[in-house]
């Protein structure tokens, strides 16, 4: 510790030079950061919302485009543990126009009287929800949804129907924010598909999300509900829907993989260039190094220097790249709900340790040949050295 | 006068292993760039060459894709006497009534099982299918439970090979065979029997959609104008080459994704080679300033000293292209928006990319060089003689 004067004089010795291996560390390590933060919500430490962790979601053993019937919601009601249990409906439909983007979001059919119950992290007025519930071709939209697209409680949306044969003529009766995530959502009332879709064989729940009574309850309901319908019309599969959320991400490709490799590739990349960095500052000094030697300074002492800079440098840049890592979260959170993980990415404790943990072992390794070879190069030979 | 290459080259060459670790930092990134490149050009490449020029494919009105569309039976009674329809030698006009849906299979990627389309066809519906070619067994029995899987499912699915069954709908379903086609879409699909499949999902009056063939290309543009326009029928239409194409986009997140990730690596990069570059200038204090007294220009020193960081920089593109290599013709899958299931697809390298990976890395080069030539250029003779 007592070097540590000296190894802070070393390091600001070529301010340029560590001014731009600096920067160059936080940027790398900032998308490291993002990249490791994403692969920890996804696959490792993500956990399901306070309210989300008792929600548990039913839906067709084969693939979610098939329909289970309706009469399922009766049973599922009657398992024990279920406290509240709603069907749902994924619409589809276009509005506007399919070809912009922005106007995609989720359009789901469900029970009005129990949205509210099942989904308790949701926030609405009063007399809103009651004018939902009322209304049987009303709608609710999330918040951030309706900034997007000024909607205002009152106004009519047109959905084009695709999947179904009709088109929705909705009236926003309330809009509602959510303690977890904004999930950009519009509900309607189911009431709206029993009326068109009246005696059609087609009137079928796309699935049920049900509410348990405690979050240790989720795995014996789940197993009870697949072995309830496990010989029926229609065998479900039943998951947390934290769990379910994930069951998408296969459909962006090999997301495992991909975050992998970009990882492995910028790690690589930034011991590369911190090597190179400290290769040359190390070759410049030498000379130094006899000098320092002559003095008397052991050769663990010398490597103990080297690498101490070294380690110090990118521990400096592994802490600039959190901080941009974590400014990084914000704008990925501001971002389109792809997944709900993407809505609340931050830099969590055991991914921050991490990145600290590779920047200093990025410091030892890059430094460490270097820094041995100098400290072995002879006094004579080292004050000779010219370069 | 402007200073021989070959001084930069000797230069680079004294310094291998800065050079190399520099060029290699340089090389990772360009790897980045250009592997999310493959993915979606291989993505692209895959559904381009999917479709049959002649072919029209019919959907109910509004509905963007197959899966999406309700397509009655009574809807195509009609239209498949529609002026413009090929005939097939029995003289059956070349209409085949289909369809899709989505089934759930495990592969060797993805354990938890990934969906997988399977369509059903009748005889009529191979017929317009003569690109797709049976590599082994047969092609199914009308009327029976039977499969014949796309060569892209063969190979992903274990459960998916001849041999094997498959449960979905009502029960197993054998298969009895592989068929490839150089349409690559096609071959991530499972044929089987129309009835057999519509029935098992209560489809049988309501199926997806129709697959037309047209006479020629004058025919094929008049078909598809005469059935968009028919309100009776209420349906959409659109050429089979336009349906996959519209597909692409399932690639956009991964390319958005790929770019974001190369241009951050590419600052850090650049960094790395200003640095080298840097170096490069201190410790040729001396020389810049013999150069000079040669009667080099400011000039002169700061375009050899570019030229420099460019060949540094080309060096590194050409190890990233080297590394990138290996990806080629590697086989993965992508869920599409539009089918709901995977499409299979290789990474493909094109020239393209390699040209745009190139210019990537001299990019950088020439970011990280600039600011360091122009210092090598600015010093004042004497000093640069007195240092170092």
């Amino acid at each position: 510790m007592k070097y540590l004067p000296l190894i802070v004089k070393n390091a600001l010795r070529n301010r340029r030079r560590t001014l731009l291996t600096t920067s160059s560390l936080a940027i790398s390590l900032c998308l490291l950061g993002v990249m490791m933060a994403l692969y920890y919500a996804l696959f490792i430490g993500g956990q399901p919302a306070k309210a989300q962790a008792r929600r548990v979601v039913v839906r067709h053993k084969v693939s979610i485009v098939f329909p289970l019937p309706l009469y399922f919601r009766e049973k599922i009601a009657q398992v024990p543990g279920v406290e509240e249990v709603m069907l749902w409906s994924w619409f589809g439909g276009v509005y506007k126009d399919a070809r912009d983007q922005r106007n995609f979001f989720a359009r789901m059919a469900a029970d009005a009287d129990r949205l509210f119950r099942v989904y308790q992290d949701y926030v609405i007025p009063e007399e809103q929800k009651e004018a939902f519930i009322r209304d049987p071709a009303g709608c609710v939209v999330n918040k951030a949804l309706a900034e997007r697209h000024g909607f205002k409680v009152g106004d009519r949306i047109l959905i084009r129907g695709d999947i179904y044969p009709f088109d929705l003529d909705l009236t926003v009766r309330g809009i509602y924010t959510s303690t977890d995530f904004d999930d950009d959502t519009l509900w309607f009332n189911w009431k709206y598909m029993e009326n068109m879709l009246r005696n059609s064989p087609r009137l079928m729940a796309g699935g049920f999300t049900l509410l348990a009574r405690s979050e240790q309850d989720v795995a014996a309901i789940s197993r009870t509900i697949d072995e309830m319908f496990a010989n029926s019309e229609a065998p479900t599969k039943t998951e947390s829907e934290y769990t379910f959320g994930l069951s998408f991400l296969s459909f962006l490709g090999n997301i495992k993989v991909i975050l992998m490799s970009i990882c492995f590739a910028v790690t690589f990349t930034v011991l590369l260039i911190t090597a190179n960095t400290m290769a040359m500052s190390v070759r410049e000094r030498v000379r130094e190094v006899g000098v320092l030697r002559t003095l008397g300074f052991g050769k663990p002492a010398i490597v103990g220097l080297i690498v101490g800079e070294s380690a110090l440098i990118s521990l400096l840049g592994g802490l600039l790249g959190v901080l941009v890592a974590e400014g990084l979260c914000w704008v990925v959170r501001q971002g389109p709900a792809i997944v709900q993980q993407a809505k609340t990415l931050t830099i969590e404790g055991p991914v921050f340790a991490a990145l600290m943990g590779v920047s200093l072992a990025v410091g030892i390794f890059s430094s460490i040949v270097p820094a041995v070879s100098a400290a072995r190069t002879s006094i004579i030979d080292a004050l000779r050295f010219t370069d | 006068m402007i200073l021989p290459i070959s001084y930069n080259l000797r230069n680079l060459a004294v310094r291998r292993t800065t050079t190399l670790m520099t060029a290699l930092g340089i090389g990772l990134t360009v790897a980045v760039l250009a592997a999310s490149f493959a993915l979606v050009d291989g993505l692209r490449l895959a559904l381009e060459a999917s479709g049959h020029p002649l072919n029209v494919l019919v959907t109910r009105k509004g509905a963007e894709s197959e899966l999406a569309s309700n397509f009655e039976r009574r809807v195509f009674d009609d239209l498949k006497f529609k002026a413009g329809i090929a005939r097939n030698a029995a003289g059956e006009p070349l209409a085949s009534l289909e369809v899709v849906t989505v089934i759930n299979l495990v592969s060797v990627e993805y354990p938890e099982g990934a969906n997988v389309s399977v369509r059903g066809v009748t005889p009529i519906g191979l017929e317009i299918r003569d690109d797709a070619r049976l590599t082994e067994g047969r092609w199914f029995t009308p009327g029976r439970r039977e499969a014949t899987v796309g060569s892209s499912i063969a190979k992903r699915y274990p459960e998916a090979r001849p041999g094997e069954k498959i449960r979905f709908g009502r029960g197993e379903w054998e298969v009895v065979g592989i068929f490839h086609s150089g349409q690559m879409a096609r071959n991530s699909e499972i044929l089987v029997d129309l009835n057999q499949v519509a029935a098992d999902f209560g489809r049988e009056s309501v199926l997806s959609s129709a697959l037309l063939r047209a006479t020629d290309e004058v025919a094929h543009q008049a078909l598809i104008n005469d059935l968009q326009a028919d309100t009776r029928l209420n349906v959409q239409a659109r050429s089979e080459k336009a349906y996959y194409a519209q597909q692409t986009s399932s690639g956009d997140l991964i390319r958005y994704l790929g770019t974001i990730v190369a241009v951050i690596m590419a600052v850090g990069s650049c960094f790395g080679a200003m640095n080298t570059m840097y170096a490069a200038v201190a410790r040729r204090s001396k020389e810049i300033g013999t150069l000079r007294v040669l009667g080099f220009s400011r000039a002169a020193i700061l375009v050899s000293f570019l030229i420099e960081s460019l060949m540094l920089a080309a060096l590194g593109g050409a190890l990233g292209i080297l590394l990138v290599l290996p990806v080629q013709g590697l086989s993965t899958g992508i869920g599409s928006m539009v089918t709901f299931s995977e499409i299979a697809f290789q990474l493909r390298i094109t020239p393209q990319t390699m040209a745009s990976a190139f210019l990537f890395a001299l990019a950088m080069g020439a970011a990280g060089g600039l600011l360091p030539a122009f210092q090598a250029s600015r010093k004042e003779i004497l000093t640069a003689l007195r240092e170092g």
